[in-house]
C-alpha cells in the first residue's frame, strides 16, 4: 500500500535534487531555472499528496497557483536572460555584478 | 499491488531523470529530461487521483515552459563548456549539503505523515460517479478561491507584460510605416511650387533636395 510518507519522500528528494542543481550549476543561469522548476515541482507533489489524503481539494487550488507563479517566472526569468545574453554575449552569472555600486 | 508497481516505476523514473537534468553536459539533454520528470510527475498525480492537476502540468510545464525552455537553450548561443568551468570543485559540498537536507526532510515528514493531520487517513480520495476531480476543484475554485484566482490570472498578465518589455527591441534605421507622419502630411507640406526657373534649362536635381 502506498502511503503519504512515500509522496513525501518522493517530493523531499526531488526538492534535494533541484538544491542540488543549484549548487553545483552555479554559472549556468539556464541549469539554475530548471532547478527552480524542481523545487517547485517538488513542492506541488507534497501539496497534491496531503490534499489527497487530507480529503480536501484546497491542497490542490494552492498546486495550482504554484504552476501559474512557476510559469510567469519561468517565463519572466528566460526574459531577462535573453535580455542580458544580448548585452553582455554570455550567460556567466559571474558576470552578473554590473549593477554593483 | 499494481499501484505500487506503477508508484515505484513512476517515482523511480522521476528521481532518475531530474538528476539527469542537473547533471546532463548539455543543456538540451537536461530540458528533455525535465519533461520526462513532469511527464512521471503527471502519472503521479492521476495515480493519488489529481487527474486535472495531471493534465495541467502536462499542458502548462511540457507544453508551455519546456518549449520555452528548448527554445531559449537553442537560440542562445552560449558557450557550455564554459559554465561547467567549477562543477567537480563545487561536488563535494554540494552533496553534503544536498544529503543532510534530505535525511531531515524525510525525518520531518515520515514524522507529519505518522502523527499530524492526515495520520489515520483512509487512503487517497477516489472520485465518485457524482463528483469528478475537476468538478470538486471547480465547485471551490470559482466559489472559495475567487479572488485567488483572479490573483492569479493579474500574475500572469504581469509576466507577459514584463517578458514583452524585457525582450523588445528597437532597431535603429528600419523603415516603418508612420500612421501620424502619414495622416497629418498636407499639400502645403508636401509640395512646392519653384516659380522661377529658366525656360530651357530646368530644374537640376541637386537644387530640389
Amino acid at each position: 500500500m502506498i502511503g503519504l510518507p512515500h509522496y513525501l519522500a518522493l517530493g523531499a528528494i526531488l526538492f534535494t535534487i533541484g538544491v542540488f542543481g543549484i549548487f553545483v550549476n552555479r554559472k549556468n543561469v539556464i541549469i539554475i531555472l530548471m532547478s527552480i522548476e524542481l523545487i517547485l515541482l517538488a513542492v506541488n507533489i507534497n501539496f497534491v499528496a496531503f490534499s489527497a489524503y487530507l480529503h480536501d481539494v484546497a491542497g490542490q487550488i494552492m498546486a495550482m497557483f504554484v504552476l501559474t507563479v512557476a510559469a510567469a517566472e519561468a517565463a519572466v526569468g528566460l526574459a531577462v536572460l535573453v535580455t542580458f545574453f544580448r548585452n553582455r554575449g554570455d550567460i556567466a552569472v559571474d558576470d552578473a555584478s554590473v549593477m554593483k555600486g | 499491488m499494481l499501484q505500487g508497481i506503477a508508484f515505484y516505476l513512476l517515482a523511480t523514473v522521476a528521481v532518475i531523470s531530474a538528476l539527469l537534468v542537473v547533471t546532463a553536459r548539455n543543456p538540451v539533454h537536461s530540458v528533455l529530461f525535465l519533461i520526462l520528470t513532469f511527464f512521471s510527475a503527471a502519472g503521479l498525480f492521476v495515480l493519488i487521483g489529481a487527474e486535472f492537476l495531471a493534465m495541467l502540468l502536462v499542458v502548462v510545464y511540457v507544453g508551455a515552459v519546456a518549449v520555452l525552455f528548448l527554445f531559449v537553450v537553442m537560440m542562445l548561443d552560449v558557450d557550455f563548456v564554459g559554465l561547467r568551468e567549477g562543477y567537480a570543485r563545487y561536488l563535494p559540498f554540494a552533496a553534503v549539503i544536498a544529503a543532510i537536507l534530505l535525511v531531515e526532510m524525510i525525518v520531518i515528514s515520515t514524522a507529519v505523515a505518522a502523527g499530524g493531520a492526515a495520520a489515520g487517513s483512509t487512503g487517497p480520495i477516489t472520485a465518485t460517479a457524482d463528483a469528478s476531480n475537476i468538478e470538486t476543484i471547480g465547485r471551490v475554485l470559482y466559489t472559495d478561491y475567487v479572488y485567488i484566482f483572479q490573483a492569479a490570472g493579474i500574475v500572469l498578465l504581469i509576466a507577459m507584460i514584463g517578458a514583452i518589455v524585457l525582450t523588445l527591441r528597437h532597431k535603429p534605421g528600419v523603415r516603418r510605416q508612420d500612421i501620424h507622419a502619414q495622416v497629418t502630411r498636407d499639400a502645403k507640406k508636401a509640395i512646392e511650387i519653384k516659380k522661377n526657373v529658366e525656360t530651357g534649362v530646368g530644374v537640376s536635381p541637386e537644387e530640389l533636395l
